[in-house]
């Protein structure tokens, strides 16, 4: 469970984050949507403890998110950045056995988180292969497979952010990725995902979270924060929302 | 990375290359003495019970005197350079940095030239300092440098290494103007001397002077390796290595204070010897990846081996007149830098 109460960071004079009331409960995916220049990597480096909150403050399991020794938080709580500046030409499975560093689960548990790490981020093929040589949505998954092995075993005590996994993957992989965050929520883990594509937001999360110059400008499930009146207020943008016609969930695109 | 072990077979390679290295270091030299003898000389030197005859026993007072210090220098000096630039790369996440970006080296320079011109104004010293006076001001010198590089990269209680080294390099520059002026105030012997401190000599090593460099040297070996799985995650980035549970801000400032000790006792041991860190990283890497937990132990080994044979080469050509150590390692570092920065860019 990870919770945010009254999180206000200001930057240069201006409130990058005003006041945002957040809680990611066991089980859940939310989603956090909104358009360039809201606060969503912001929310991100707040909620990570990357940046210090100029007010409010931060929780995981109910205890405030600076108050966590190191290696405690990291067995719990994961981070995807949005890209990688690894420079160092790392096999991929050394990478993804990064994620074991904060766990003392012993050789054979470790071997096996990343198996089924690589598996599920669908990089097994590329385990041993440079990192450096990969193209930048394979580089993401490997990061991808990373924090999946921190988070292995998956259970109600796993928190994961992750900041726009889906930007740099093809059509296959966006839902691949997704596919395998879901299974983790639904293994238990509390999710946070800042997503641009509105509509892989409404097929993949439980709740949405839309951010606007800061605040939250509406939250809760998709069908509450979907509207077009909404959306064309905070994306500046006319927007469709209807159903998806062989799925049970919703579709944007502009009008 | 729990689940697979360093790499064995290549610390074993280079280990046998460093006892092999450090033997000709002691048999190789321009007093020419049979192999035989310098043999019997190293078994007696080494405590065995051998009975010398007189050129044997010549032979072990110029390998115990002159050889076997001079030896034992350059593997400190070398471990030292070689794993500091492993530890730079890692604080800058850059395979191309150097501990000379820190302003270790600048300062030492500074230090150096201040006691070489500034001291013999100031008297009489004491007379127990006299044959460390430089060393000591080379190493002031380096940890004041750095210490300020240090400070101004602090912003809001966290290092930021990019104005670490946009530091480094203004205060790099500051510290050349102030040698250059030192140097237009010099007389002749102090700019000889200068000069040749600042090209960079194992010559005239004796045990006092290897020491501090041994013991260093042996404390960073024991002591990095530990550090190896915090200089991997630093390399996948600060906020990875934040989240993956590690202490970034001490972990640097570990980095830090390592390597200000070790290179600014190795410079004041030895003066200025270039590229060796930038060097010996990079060879080790290309064989074993960049793993810290390999590269740290491998790389300790490969600078002992780089700088004995840099040092043979230095001594042996030109025998009894010697290059000086510094100018062998720019000689051959400089064009593997520029070999290194092609294949960068035909990679990207």
């Amino acid at each position: 469970m990870l919770t945010a109460r009254g999180l206000t960071i200001l930057r240069g004079g201006r409130r990058a984050l005003d006041g945002v009331e957040l809680a990611v409960p066991p089980g859940q995916v939310l989603a956090v949507l909104g358009p360039n220049g809201a606060g969503k990597s912001t929310l991100i480096d707040a909620l990570t403890g990357e940046l210090a909150p100029s007010a409010g403050e931060v929780a995981l399991h109910g205890q405030p998110l600076p108050r966590w020794p190191g290696e405690a938080r990291a067995q719990r709580l994961a981070v995807l950045p949005q890209r990688s500046t690894l420079e160092f030409a790392f096999r991929v499975d050394e990478i993804v056995a990064m994620g074991r560093l904060p766990h003392a689960s012993g050789r054979s548990a470790d071997a096996q988180a990343i198996e089924l790490a690589l598996a599920q981020a669908d990089v097994t093929h590329l385990r041993a292969r440079n990192y450096l040589s990969l193209s930048g949505g394979e580089r993401q998954r490997v990061q991808l497979a990373r924090v999946l092995a921190q988070l292995w075993p998956a259970s109600a005590d796993r928190v994961l952010l992750l900041d726009e996994p889906t930007a740099a993957l093809d059509p296959l992989h966006q839902i691949a990725v997704l596919e395998a965050v879901k299974q983790l929520a639904t293994a238990g883990a509390a999710v946070l995902m800042v997503l641009h594509d509105l509509s892989l937001a409404a097929r993949f999360a439980d709740r949405l979270l839309l951010l606007d110059k800061g605040r939250v400008a509406c939250v809760g499930e998709p069908e509450a924060v979907l509207r077009s009146s909404t959306l064309s207020d905070v994306f500046g943008l006319a927007l469709s929302v209807e159903r998806h016609p062989e799925r049970d969930h919703l579709l944007v695109f502009p009008r | 990375m729990p689940a697979y072990a360093p790499s064995r077979p290549l610390l074993y390679f280079l280990a046998s290359l460093l006892v092999l290295a450090f033997w000709l270091s002691l048999v190789v030299g321009p007093t020419g003495m049979a192999l035989a003898d310098a043999w019997r000389a190293i078994m007696h030197l080494l405590g065995a019970p051998v009975d010398l005859g007189e050129a044997q026993a010549r032979a072990a007072l110029i390998i115990g005197q002159i050889r076997l210090p001079r030896a034992l220098l350059a593997v400190g000096v070398g471990a030292i350079l070689a794993m500091t630039g492993v530890a730079m790369q890692g604080l800058f996440r850059n395979p191309l940095a150097d501990p000379a970006l820190i302003g270790v080296s600048s300062g030492a320079s500074l230090g150096a030239a201040a006691a070489i011109v500034l001291l013999p104004l100031l008297g009489q010293l004491p007379a127990g300092l006299e044959p460390y006076w430089l060393s000591i001001c080379a190493f002031l010198g380096g940890l004041a440098i750095t210490s300020m590089v240090y400070r101004l990269g602090r912003r809001d209680g966290r290092t930021d290494v990019a104005t670490m080294l946009l530091a480094g390099i203004a205060l790099t520059a500051l510290a050349g103007a102030c040698i250059g002026l030192l140097t237009y105030l010099a007389d002749d012997t102090a700019l000889r001397s200068l000069m040749f401190w600042n090209l960079g000599s194992l010559g005239g090593a004796t045990l006092p002077r290897v020491w501090p460099v041994l013991a260093v040297g042996l404390a960073l070996v024991l002591w990095l390796p530990r550090r190896a799985n915090a200089l991997n995650v630093l390399l996948l980035g600060e906020s990875e290595a934040r989240h993956l549970g590690f202490p970034v801000e001490a972990i640097k400032r570990e980095l830090v204070l390592c390597t200000a000790l070790g290179v600014g006792v190795a410079v004041a041991a030895v003066g200025m010897i270039g590229f060796v860190g930038l060097i010996v990283p990079h060879l080790v890497r290309l064989a074993t990846g960049p793993d810290h937990r390999t590269l740290l132990p491998a790389s300790a080994l490969a600078g002992g081996v780089l700088l004995l044979l840099a040092d043979l080469l230095a001594r042996v050509p030109l025998a009894p007149a010697e290059l000086p150590i510094g100018l062998v390692t720019a000689l051959l570092g400089a064009p593997f830098f520029l070999w290194l920065l092609a294949r960068r860019a035909d990679r990207c």
